[in-house]
């Protein structure tokens, strides 16, 4: 099961006007594993994720996606296999209803149209939103968009799940239903984040990027129990493993 | 600002009605567009002085509307607003045109008067056929009739963006002046420089949000075509609909139904 795995190796990307989002980015994500990408505002994050479907070409490095080297040939075969779910569902959402919208992507995988609606409803059924599907992306909930903007990518029956920031913007209820669902996804799956309690519950492996490069890669308790590599990259421990701010006892870890 | 915010409701109104499952919905959308577009042909085609021949084609946006369950008051919003227009083309006929055409014993009506009320007339009209022709069928069906009959994929691909980025523009500006409205102190009116700079970021925010939306499209395997929601496949049924409404608006337009009819009632009385 070669192709749910991602290699990047020495990425590199410079920007139009000059600016360096990557200086060297190399890491390896093997079938089933579950990785956060953590780093401070404009530590390259989002820069790297839009490599991972060609939305960007790298400037130096490459990328390999499963049994191919990411190319502008193998860049329709690459996107299938790659589900990526944007931070903002209202750029996801563009078709008039629930169900136009998840049946989108297949359709433009020019699958049959009985299949196409199984599969739609399977989607939907999944993230739990069967019963918007008839209605307009512009009258859900965030909670419930975000569910949908999942179901868009899970009806192509993707290998790799990608996702930007995928609990912002949830309220608590959403956001811990949401971690219930990503937790279920036997995917490989990759999410950025600034969500910390939400890496530290979902994810067990987490690259941490500084300046456009990878300052660590391990375990993501082990990351997150380092405090200086923390400060120095601008983030910090996640809420649960800081101390109680009431009776002052140090919670998990 | 609550204009705004009710014109982009009003456009989601059009979407959420062409979702309905009658006859009309589910007829072929190229026979739709076709009709339409005989209808709006045959009405624009009268001379500029005629208004009574133009009022039996009152039965095609009434029956579309009954037979398409839409609420005649949708319709009725939307076609007012090319009244202005409609009016400011026709609105100096009657004092160029002065010449008596109409004289209703003490009442006479010159040319002028006749003219206006024909533009208005033929305006509201073609319009309300065109928004009950999306409202029944729904534009991304009907921009995938305009290509099946034709017209090239990129200007029906052109017109399904522009469609869709309406939304994207309208919620961008509606944050916009939202934002301006909180720090301007109450006052109604923004200055000209406040003004241009406004329209500016708006460009550029809505050319960004417009980027993420088509990368979104393209991380889903969009390759530049569009699929309908359903498949159709141009029937009987269609073709009768089509040849159906054609010939009548044929006939309406090559004899003077109310004329005749007139001619009719006035016949029995004497």
């Amino acid at each position: 099961m070669s192709h749910h795995i991602v290699e990047v190796t020495k990425l590199r990307h410079v920007y139009p006007d000059g600016t360096e989002a990557l200086r060297g980015v190399s890491f390896r994500i093997t079938h089933g594993e579950s990785v956060a990408i953590i780093g401070a505002n404009g530590a390259g994050k989002s820069t790297l994720l839009l490599h991972l479907n060609g939305h960007l070409v790298p400037s130096e490095g490459s990328i390999r996606i499963g049994d191919y080297p990411l190319t502008r040939t193998t860049l329709p075969e690459i996107r299938r296999t790659v589900g990526m779910v944007f931070q903002n569902p209202d750029d996801q959402l563009f078709m008039p209803t629930v169900y136009d919208d998840v049946a989108f992507g297949p359709l433009n995988l020019g699958i049959p149209r009985e299949e196409v609606e199984q599969r739609v409803l399977d989607a939907l059924e999944r993230v739990g939103a069967g019963h918007v599907r008839n209605k307009a992306p512009y009258h859900l909930s965030g909670g419930e968009k975000k569910r949908v903007a999942i179901a868009t990518v899970l009806s192509m029956s993707p290998d790799i799940l990608v996702m930007d920031e995928p609990t912002s913007g949830l309220d608590p209820c959403a956001r811990r239903q949401l971690m219930q669902l990503l937790k279920e996804f036997h995917h490989t799956k990759i999410f950025t984040s600034h969500d910390l309690d939400m890496v530290l519950d979902v994810c067990e492996r987490t690259i941490v990027l500084h300046e456009g490069e990878v300052r660590a890669d391990g375990p993501t308790r082990e990351i997150f129990a380092d405090e200086r590599l923390l400060l120095e990259c601008r983030l910090e421990k996640p809420l649960s493993m800081q101390g109680c701010p009431v009776c002052g006892t140090a919670s998990r870890r | 600002m609550a204009r705004i915010d009710a014109a982009s409701l009003d456009i989601t109104q059009l979407d959420r009605l062409a979702l309905g499952d009658t006859f009309l919905h589910r007829l072929d959308p190229r026979a739709k567009v076709l009709v339409t577009a005989v209808f709006i042909i045959a009405v624009v085609s009268y001379g500029k002085y005629e208004v009574t021949a133009l009022v039996p084609f009152v039965l095609y946006p009434a029956v579309m509307l009954a037979q398409g369950r839409i609420p005649f008051r949708v319709i009725a919003r939307k076609a007012v607003f090319v009244l202005p227009f409609a009016l400011a083309i026709g609105i100096f006929n009657p004092f160029f045109d002065r010449e008596i055409l109409v004289r209703l014993g003490p009442l006479s009506i010159n040319a002028g008067w006749v003219s206006c009320a024909a533009i208005v007339a033929r305006s509201l009209l073609t319009v309300a056929a065109a928004i009950i022709l999306v409202a029944v069928t729904g534009f991304p069906s009907v921009c995938w009739a305009l290509e099946r009959l034709g017209m090239p994929r990129t200007f029906a691909v052109q017109l399904l963006f522009l469609y869709r980025y309406i939304f994207v523009l309208v919620e961008e500006g509606r944050n916009a002046s939202r934002a301006r409205e909180l720090r301007s102190a109450g006052k109604r009116t923004m200055g000209m420089s406040t003004f241009v700079s406004l329209i500016g970021h708006l460009l550029l925010r809505t050319w960004e949000r417009a980027e993420r939306i088509h990368r979104a499209m393209l991380a889903r395997g969009f390759t530049g075509e569009f699929h309908a929601r359903r498949e159709f496949r141009f029937t009987g049924t269609d073709l009768l609909f089509l040849l159906g409404w054609s010939s009548l608006f044929m006939v309406m337009r090559y004899w003077n139904v109310s004329r005749i009819f007139g001619n009719l009632v006035t016949g029995i009385f004497r």
